[in-house]
């Protein structure tokens, strides 16, 4: 019984060890993050300075695409997946996922996908240049021809994401040690679960959309071809049906995940637990009903723009619950303020902000103004970046020691934490400004005036990729050695990942653990 | 035992997965267009009106604009004959179009018909439209389309103005191949 991992490659082709197949997940996403970072500086470059300096505008439109698709699909959800399947089955107090041999499927066709895409830009006629969001009939009529590799590569990824999303709930459902109730089960999981729903009902729904661009393209259909009696509108629809849900992908998990960080470090367990499981089933219903917020300006009637702009608001109230749940927790806790938990407080105070400016948007009559201008660039990520990523980055840190047996560097985790910060604020926050005067998204060369606004993001994206060199560094140099952790960790963290030794040995959890 | 309700759950998901997919493919799209009717969202005009003999208001005209535009580089001369008339609700009238290939090619378009506003466009009835069918017009031929329409008497009265605007697309490439694929 007692057998460790295979030895040589063959152990990460053929494993169906939740931990193997979690690290791989892991890593993929940092690869696609650093991937996905050099898309972004080569835009942030050209647009250090007006005019055309670096790239040609064809190239430049290819790079946006690129950096959207590879970010989301590539460096957020596998990152999200890997940790889901490092630690859900250690915090439910199971010995493996459900079905190990489809999670290592629904990892090894991820690199296929990313390969297909990426071998896009080497192609005559270039990248899919026509936005991550490729609208009709950009990305069908005007498309260049390696499309058709695109939507063949979201098909692959959501095939993957599928399999994971099944994967995730057979194991919760089934594979709970006894007396692990729902409502004992730790956040985390509780975020992933009702994320792996959303996935189930929305990746088929993109898979439907680009299914419909290769017929409207190859097979003389005319779904979105107003030639033949379709619409483009309709793509617009489909697509953000998938759309908002796919938002709330990307950041229930990073709920669930500082939901285990805060209370761990203001040494308080976390105010509110049914309350945060409730706000996180109430927001992932409302992402269903909320799509045309993303396009107020198409022509819509005006009882469809005030119920939708209704509708959009009330997401307020559950995430305003869950935000008060992490203020009144860290309230008169002893709080330290190691690097996961920067990182964790980072992530509230941000992720408010572009909450706030999400709220700014949704009010659609002022929205005409902030429609495809910089202030939503700068809205999404500040959602995305503080939310996604350094809610990423906060597991990692509070995880590692538990995945390798030693800790990390304290010092280089919080340099790495304020150059993060401090990068991620002068990129984003002055696109606010740049956005409210009105440039617009997607473009190359800019007016004369909005030229201070986009140094200062110019620098502090570079900044920002810098920090994230500093994280690699960090893990790989914690991988390979420095100081013993012991099997707890933290002070007194909660759940059953920190009762198993450190590092997590290759099978935890055979017998199942009691839970009272 | 678990291992049997884990497939259970695996086929219950499986079977969610397939059924949205055909939702997004299969129903989403006719679901929209019934919307789009129901509403005149885009200003959807619907299918040939069979005429039934209702009375005229003449005591109220609504004013109609034709607009005639061009999808991207399609090179035909496309324009209305006469750019605006009065009209009493309820009332049949003809208008034409004038179109010309000026191209040394045999060329097929379609025009997209669209009202404006919106609450209008399901009281605009089209009784006879050179939109319901393809224009096909050989190399420099120049032909006139006939739109025949009726302004239905129930429009609403704050509607003084109906804007019906034409686009029209090259679908030269469409057409000939829907040919060759019929021989």
């Amino acid at each position: 019984m007692a057998h460790g991992p295979a030895k040589g490659f063959t152990r990460w082709l053929y494993t169906t060890n939740h931990k193997d197949i979690g690290s791989m997940y892991l890593w993929f996403s940092f690869a696609m993050f650093l991937l996905g970072g050099v898309f972004a500086l080569v835009i942030r470059a050209e647009l250090f300075e007006p005019g055309l300096q670096i790239v040609e505008p064809e190239l430049f439109n290819q790079m946006t695409t690129m950096h959207g698709l590879v970010m989301v699909f590539g460096a957020v959800m596998p990152a999200f997946v890997g940790l889901a399947n490092w630690m859900i089955p250690m915090m439910i107090g199971a010995p493996d996922m459900a079905l190990p041999r489809m999670n290592n499927w629904s990892f090894w066709i991820l690199p296929f996908a990313f390969a297909m895409m990426t071998s896009t830009l080497f192609m005559e006629g270039g990248a899919p240049n026509f936005g991550w969001t490729f609208y009709a009939p950009l990305s069908t009529t005007y498309a260049p021809p390696s499309v058709t590799f695109f939507i063949f590569a979201v098909h692959i990824m959501g095939a993957s994401s599928i399999m994971g999303a099944i994967n995730i709930i057979a194991t919760i459902m089934n594979m709970r040690a006894p007396g692990m109730t729902y409502m004992k089960m730790p956040l985390f999981v509780w975020t992933w679960f009702i994320t792996a729903y959303l996935l189930i009902a929305v990746m088929p729904v993109l898979a439907g959309v680009v299914t419909m661009m290769l017929f409207d393209i190859h097979f003389g259909t005319s779904f979105f071809d107003a030639a033949g009696g379709g619409d483009p509108v309709l793509f617009q629809h489909v697509f953000w049906f998938f759309g908002h849900p796919e938002v709330y992908i990307m950041i229930l998990p990073a709920f669930g995940i500082v939901s285990a960080i805060i209370p761990t470090f203001a040494r308080k367990p976390l105010f509110g637990y049914s309350s945060m499981v409730y706000a996180t089933a109430s927001i992932a219903f409302l992402s269903f009903v909320v799509w045309a917020h993303h396009m107020f300006t198409v022509g819509m009637p005006l009882a469809g723009e005030l119920a939708f702009m209704y509708m959009t608001m009330l997401i307020a109230v559950p995430t305003g619950v869950k935000v008060f749940n992490w203020v009144t927790t860290m309230f008169r806790g002893s709080m330290t303020f190691e690097t996961p938990m920067l990182f964790s407080v980072a992530f509230v105070i941000l992720f408010t902000i572009g909450g706030f400016s999400g709220l700014m948007l949704a009010i659609a009559p002022a929205d005409f103004q902030y429609h495809d201008t910089y202030f939503v660039v700068a809205h999404f990520h500040y959602v995305l970046v503080p939310g996604a990523i350094f809610s990423i980055t906060a597991g990692v840190y509070y995880w590692l020691p538990k995945w390798c047996g030693n800790m990390y560097n304290e010092t280089m985790g919080k340099t790495h934490f304020w150059l993060a910060f401090i990068g991620l604020n002068l990129t984003f926050f002055p696109m606010h400004f740049a956005g409210l005067s009105g440039m617009p998204r997607r473009i190359p060369d800019y007016n004369m005036m909005f030229a201070d606004w986009n140094m200062v993001s110019s620098v502090g994206a570079f900044l920002f990729g810098a920090a994230q060199i500093m994280f690699l560094f960090n893990v790989i140099a914690t991988i390979r050695g420095g100081q013993k952790a012991t099997d707890e960790v933290w002070e007194n963290p909660e759940g059953l990942e920190w009762t198993v030794a450190s590092p997590a040995p290759y099978h935890t959890f055979s017998k199942p653990p009691q839970v009272d | 035992m678990a291992a049997k309700e884990t497939m259970r759950v695996t086929w219950r998901l499986l079977f969610t997965v397939v059924a949205m997919f055909i939702f997004a493919v299969f129903i989403m799209p006719p679901i929209y267009d019934v919307f789009c009717e129901i509403t005149g969202l885009n200003g959807k005009t619907g299918d040939q009106y069979q005429a039934i003999s209702a009375e005229v208001d003449k005591s109220r005209k609504v004013k109609v604009q034709f607009l005639a535009t061009n999808n991207e580089s399609m090179p035909w001369q496309f324009k209305p004959m006469q750019s605006e008339i009065y009209v009493h609700p309820g009332e049949e009238v003809e208008v034409k179009y004038f179109a010309t290939n000026p191209t040394a090619e045999n060329m097929v378009a379609q025009a997209v018909p669209s009202v404006i506003p919106f609450k209008a466009a399901e009281y605009f009835h089209k009784t006879e439209c050179f939109c319901f069918n393809n224009q096909p017009l050989k190399a420099g031929e120049s032909t006139e389309m006939a739109l025949r329409f009726i302004v239905d008497i129930g429009v609403a009265k704050s509607v003084n103005t109906i804007t019906l605007s034409y686009t029209l697309f090259d679908i030269t490439a469409a057409a000939t191949q829907q040919s060759i694929a019929q021989n």
